[in-house]
């Protein structure tokens, strides 16, 4: 249970990161934080005490296995946090090329 | 075993990849190409949504069957619903795609623009037709990444600003969302819609499942812009080129947001009254809320964005009117009523909000601004599109005979029958403030006297952005014969049917 929570903890860390930190980079370095208390979190429902790697083995049916299926999940939304990141980081280079700053205060175009 | 299910799917990311190659060789040929792709997924559309009715189609990507029950294979389904709105998606994608053609002349990059355009129209296809949770994840991501290139497409500084801001709202939204499928994983080892449903059926955990429902609403919520999750919407909506403001404002929020949250809180968690009670308080804050935002907006596709997150407070309560009523056990005539007059409204809000976005397109098209100080008399320069403007301003404040009227009349009536009369009189209001809002755009922008000579060599847009245009305005006034009966029966009654029985929708797919 104890390790559960600490997932939950290190999303909250990274969600208390997205809202105080100024730095551009900063904030996008805390997103994947959250990102990576997700995939933990997903790897950890799959694990099960004792279990091997799911490579069925007919010689001997009563092995304890992991559930493989978050893995393929936690595959899958990896790539997708890769294509999040990617984007984010060229739309975080354009604004440096813009304004000159990585400081979110200084870029305060919209309001209202 | 449905074949033509997946192509909403395939086509359009077959689409996206035929244009970066074959865009590279002939030049005209994206545009074309993309409308060719939307106008096919349309009359498909169509084909299913008078065909789908009672019937649930359910696709096995694979063809993997289920074994004892249990389904392994990923599930596609269609039914009264899914039909409704993949119709509006791929009918507003498809005008959208002709009124880009002229609309895009003022952006390099063509190719990227139409093969993101693509992949979003097949990520929003997926959402809305995936039976499968994880698959909404990857289907929603797909559909959002393409969305914040979209955004920051101008790239001027207001454009990565305001995409900057989408994408970590965004991104927030996406982990809660994927923490939330995490915990239903978790608790029910499935992923099926259907299955979960009747996982949960066997038990659960109550403090459990009020998280997860809490995680999902708040993630999806955020998708969809309701009142406290909406700081990116108006940034995010204004900056965007005006074809791709119609497809978000007019349909990206409620095939990824609202539609998502109705999907799962009617099919797949058992109706509770507590969170019925915050569905529509958060719906009638939006409502409320967005409307007061948007009287002082000056910028046209501002006050438009504003008014988005205000009709879709309107949806939002209507169901949620329905979700109490459910969990009350009250007569089914009010529910079926309060939910018919939300989805119409969805189905409305889809038609007039698109074509008020791509009328902003054509005012910043000719003059090159979207102040309204600065604009003025574009009445006599540019008749049609101070025409479809006008049909599309009076649907959106609810004056008859135009659609918006209807649905936000059966709104009404619906909360009076429910014994709300505040949120009844709140909505009346609301209507009001809307209808003030509008008058003041159709004043400024095309009866007004300009200060200074603007209209000395505008002309009207040019054919394909007519056409889009009044193709939407005529939709807008035929939308209002939904309010028929007998025409109300055949389009909305087979998805009123779905949500509001608990048990059709996971039954039904579990037997085939």
């Amino acid at each position: 249970m104890i390790t559960y929570l600490m997932c939950f903890i290190l999303f909250l860390v990274g969600l208390y990161g997205v809202i105080t930190r100024r730095n551009l980079v900063k904030i996008a370095v805390s997103l994947s934080i959250m990102e990576i208390s997700t995939f933990l979190f997903f790897a950890l429902v799959g694990y099960i005490d004792g279990g091997i790697a799911p490579i069925v083995d007919p010689a001997d049916p009563v092995k304890v296995y992991v559930d493989p299926l978050p893995q393929a999940l936690v595959l899958t939304a990896i790539v997708i946090g890769l294509a999040t990141t990617a984007m984010l980081m060229a739309v975080i280079i354009r604004l440096y090329r813009k304004y000159g700053t990585f400081d979110i205060r200084e870029i305060k175009n919209l309001r209202g | 075993m449905n074949p033509l299910i997946p192509l909403f799917v395939i086509t359009p990311l077959a689409g996206a990849f035929l244009i970066m190659i074959i865009g590279r060789f002939i030049a005209e040929f994206n545009k074309y190409f993309t409308s060719l792709v939307l106008l096919f997924l349309a009359c498909i559309s169509f084909y299913f949504l008078f065909t789908t009715g009672e019937k649930i189609f359910v696709y096995k990507v694979g063809g993997w069957e289920p074994i004892n029950r249990v389904p392994i294979g990923i599930y596609m389904v269609m039914d009264g619903l899914t039909a409704i709105v993949v119709c509006i998606i791929n009918l507003i994608g498809f005008l959208s795609a002709v009124y880009s053609i002229s609309y895009i002349k003022r952006y390099t990059a063509g190719n990227y623009f139409y093969a993101l355009f693509c992949l979003m129209i097949g990520g929003m296809n997926g959402v809305v037709l995936s039976g499968d949770l994880f698959n909404i994840f990857v289907f929603l991501e797909i559909s959002v990444i393409s969305s914040y290139a979209l955004v920051a497409f101008g790239v001027e500084s207001n454009e990565l600003e305001a995409s900057f801001k989408y994408q970590i709202l965004g991104g927030v939204a996406s982990f809660l969302i994927l923490f939330g499928i995490g915990f239903i994983y978790w608790k029910t080892k499935t992923l099926n819609i259907a299955d979960i449903k009747e996982a949960f059926n066997n038990g659960y955990n109550k403090t459990t499942y009020l998280f997860i429902q809490i995680l999902l609403l708040s993630g999806f919520g955020l998708k969809a812009a309701i009142i406290p999750f909406h700081a990116w919407l108006p940034d995010a909506h204004s900056s965007a080129p005006s074809p791709i403001s119609a497809m978000l404002s007019g349909i990206f929020i409620k095939a990824v947001g609202i539609y998502v949250i109705i999907r799962l809180f009617f099919n797949m968690f058992t109706t509770s009254e507590e969170m019925a009670i915050l569905i529509t308080t958060l719906g009638t804050l939006s409502m409320v809320i967005g409307v007061f935002l948007a009287i002082g907006q000056w910028d046209i596709k501002r006050l438009l964005a504003y008014h988005s997150i205000s009709q879709m407070g309107y949806v939002v309560m209507s169901v949620g009117i329905g979700m109490i009523l459910i969990a009350r056990n009250t007569k089914p005539e009010i529910v079926s009523l309060a939910i018919a007059g939300g989805l119409f409204h969805l189905v409305n809000h889809a038609a007039f909000k698109g074509l008020l976005f791509l009328n902003a397109g054509a005012i910043e098209y000719t003059i090159g601004t979207r102040d309204l100080k600065e604009m003025g008399g574009l009445a006599k320069v540019m008749p049609v599109t101070s025409a479809t403007s006008f049909i599309a301003s009076m649907s959106i404040s609810g004056i008859p005979p135009f659609n918006g009227f209807f649905s936000k009349l059966i709104i009404i009536i619906a909360a009076v029958m429910g014994r709300f009369y505040l949120l009844a009189a709140l909505a009346v209001i609301v209507s009001i403030i809307t209808l003030a809002s509008f008058l003041k755009f159709q004043r400024y922008a095309f009866f007004n006297k300009p200060d200074n000579d603007i209209l000395k060599d505008v002309r009207e847009v040019p054919f394909p952005m007519i056409f889009s245009m009044v193709i939407l305005s005529i939709i807008c006034v035929l939308l209002s014969l939904l309010v028929i009966p007998e025409v109300r029966n055949a389009i909305l009654m087979p998805a009123i049917e779905i949500l509001t029985d608990p048990a059709k929708y996971s039954t039904s797919i579990l037997v085939q």
